[in-house]
């Protein structure tokens, strides 16, 4: 389970986790999971388009990734934010079906970028993946600050002079730059099950921001790694452990938080309160 | 005149029996989409439409392994996955795109195991395109009653709950304050949803159904503030863009680079964001130059963050 090329699927599903806790955090937090959804699938388009004129998978996954991040940004200025994301995610698709029948040799292609291969992974991977990893998270530290409270308190953040605008953008990007990194290597299914399970977790068990993030990685670390243990032993895609764990994670920490309400204050309702992160007792450091 | 309509409508379009059950099939699917695509613009709920699209992949996937017609497994997925958000927590604006997105990514996961174990049984590779990207041409005509039996019943929700469902979308104080039951009306409305994006799964795809649930929808709601109007526009606008990408892609299939026809989906969606786009335009010219006028119907002033 440890040797040849399980190596690469051990190192690669790690450093996806890593970057997919910290992204996905953020997502979560500002509620956009829809986009975390539809960046990753609409770049499916670029690595059909990629393979039609014949240029690396990587660049097209990147550049489709990077249209979807700027056109879900100029569409949701004039109009409503799902609408705008749904619209750039039906139109890459549709590109993405056109470019699929238009080359004729890539259709069984479409199930690995979808589901992911994580277990066929290759060492020349390897490199560009841990590349875009570091710019992920060196993005993350620089824009941490800001980031954090335009999600949190917008008004106060343009009180500060931190534009909302530009901060959506670049939280866009991010998650284009994330997809770009871990799409080509995991398929959408994986990124956007961890993106969205992990850090959705880790929010029912602290209010911290720094431990969240922290404790979002560290499961999104727990889940791949169970996931990729299971797919050796049982011969199951990776994707179906993924997706399933996650859930599972999920459901648990909704339960935790709704205990631990219950026992807090017994006697209140337990559905008014939702997972919000309670921001009186954020230690944002400003 | 004759041969400029040889040139639009390339012979035998009219006789063809696939082209007639497409474009039926069809211009049902597109009216009730766009019906009940007008109020999940209006509550917000694209991202759940989405995914309950996407869920389809796993209906159509697990049917195509026990051998049923894959309508019925759109369909019965829909609806399970919506009764899971249901449960999840989706009536409540906070938090409700993580209970979608958590039962989408559970959902997607089946759906890698079904088609795992399609491949595993009869080596075909074609099951994971035709599920995910569809096509209307591969419609026969013995779903047609099953088609029309669904869309009724998807129409027959929306007429019974629409003024309760409008009052509760656009403020859900207000309804509960009137006695009506807010949450039964929500889980209504996404039993219909789960039904139409079943169907608009079934023609054109599970990944592009979000094409004919919201564009149309969203594309009325910007030309009209009536809730009756944007619906009948949707309706209209929604059948207009299916018919004329049945047409052209009819009309592409001797185009290059293959000669085997360009995707009728990818005509459809084309079209349904030109027109909305196209509909955004008199709207900024009335912005700027009457300010942002405060319309007493705000049906589509709340953005939401998807």
């Amino acid at each position: 389970m440890f040797s040849g090329f399980m190596v690469n699927a051990w190192t690669v599903g790690s450093i996806v986790a890593v970057v997919a806790g910290v992204v996905g955090f953020f997502t979560v937090l500002r509620g956009s999971s829809f986009v975390a959804h539809a960046i990753p699938n609409g770049s499916l388009a670029g690595a059909a388009g990629a393979s039609l004129i014949g240029v690396s998978t990587l660049l097209g996954f990147g550049v489709f990734a990077g249209i979807g991040a700027l056109g879900i940004g100029l569409l949701g200025r004039r109009g409503r934010h799902d609408v705008a994301t749904a619209l750039t995610l039906v139109v890459m698709l549709a590109l993405g079906a056109l470019f699929l029948s238009l080359s004729s040799e890539y259709g069984p292609e479409i199930y690995s970028l979808l589901f992911g291969e994580i277990l066929g992974v290759s060492a020349s991977q390897l490199v560009p993946t841990t590349g875009l990893a570091i710019a992920c998270v060196i993005a993350v530290v620089v824009l941490y600050r800001p980031l954090m409270l335009s999600s949190l308190l917008p008004d106060v953040a343009a009180a500060r002079g931190v534009s909302t605008g530009g901060m959506q953008l670049a939280f866009l990007l991010l998650v284009a730059l994330a997809t770009t990194m871990t799409v080509p290597v995991v398929g959408t299914l994986l990124v956007f099950a961890l993106m969205i399970g992990a850090p959705a977790t880790a929010r029912s068990f602290t209010d911290h921001p720094l431990h969240a993030m922290a404790l979002s990685v560290a499961v999104a670390l727990a889940i791949i790694w169970a996931a990729i243990a299971l797919s050796y032993t049982t011969d199951y895609p990776v994707g179906f452990f993924v997706g399933t764990i996650a859930a599972a994670a999920y459901t648990s920490g909704r339960i935790w938080s709704a205990w631990r309400r219950r026992v807090r204050a017994p006697g209140q309702s337990v559905r008014t309160a939702g997972p919000a992160v309670k921001t009186p007792g954020l230690d944002l450091g400003l | 005149m004759s041969a400029t309509l040889g040139a639009i409508f390339a012979p035998g379009f009219f006789s063809s029996s696939q082209v007639q059950i497409a474009a039926s099939v069809g211009a049902v699917v597109a009216v009730v989409a766009g019906t009940v695509g007008v109020f999940t613009v209006i509550r917000g709920q694209s991202f759940a439409g989405e995914a309950l699209g996407d869920i389809g992949t796993t209906g159509g996937s697990g049917s195509f392994l026990v051998a049923v017609g894959p309508l019925w497994g759109f369909a019965a997925v829909a609806i399970a996955a919506a009764a899971t958000m249901e449960m999840l927590g989706i009536q409540r604006p906070r938090g409700r795109d993580v209970a979608t997105g958590v039962v989408l990514g559970a959902g997607l996961g089946l759906a890698a195991l079904f088609f795992y174990l399609i491949a595993t049984n009869d080596n075909t590779t074609g099951a994971t395109f035709t599920i995910v990207f569809g096509s209307p041409f591969a419609i026969t005509s013995s779903s047609v009653p099953l088609v029309a039996a669904f869309s009724v019943t998807a129409l027959s929700l929306i007429v019974m709950l629409f003024r309760p469902l409008l009052l509760c979308s656009i403020s859900p104080e207000l309804a509960a304050g009137r006695g009506i039951h807010v949450r039964l009306v929500g889980a209504l409305y996404l039993l219909a949803l789960a039904i139409a994006v079943a169907l608009a799964a079934f023609t054109i795809g599970t990944i592009l159904s979000t094409a004919l649930l919201v564009g149309p929808a969203a594309t009325a709601l910007r030309l009209t503030r009536s809730p009756g109007r944007a619906i009948a526009a949707a309706a209209l606008i929604g059948v207009g863009s299916t018919w004329l990408g049945i047409l052209m892609a009819y009309d592409s299939y001797d185009w290059p680079p293959l000669g085997n026809g360009w995707p009728v989906s990818f005509f459809v969606v084309s079209l349904i964001f030109v027109a909305y786009l196209l509909a955004g335009l008199p709207r900024r010219r009335r912005v700027s130059s009457t300010a942002t006028g405060a319309d007493s119907a705000k049906l589509a002033a709340e953005p939401s963050r998807g």
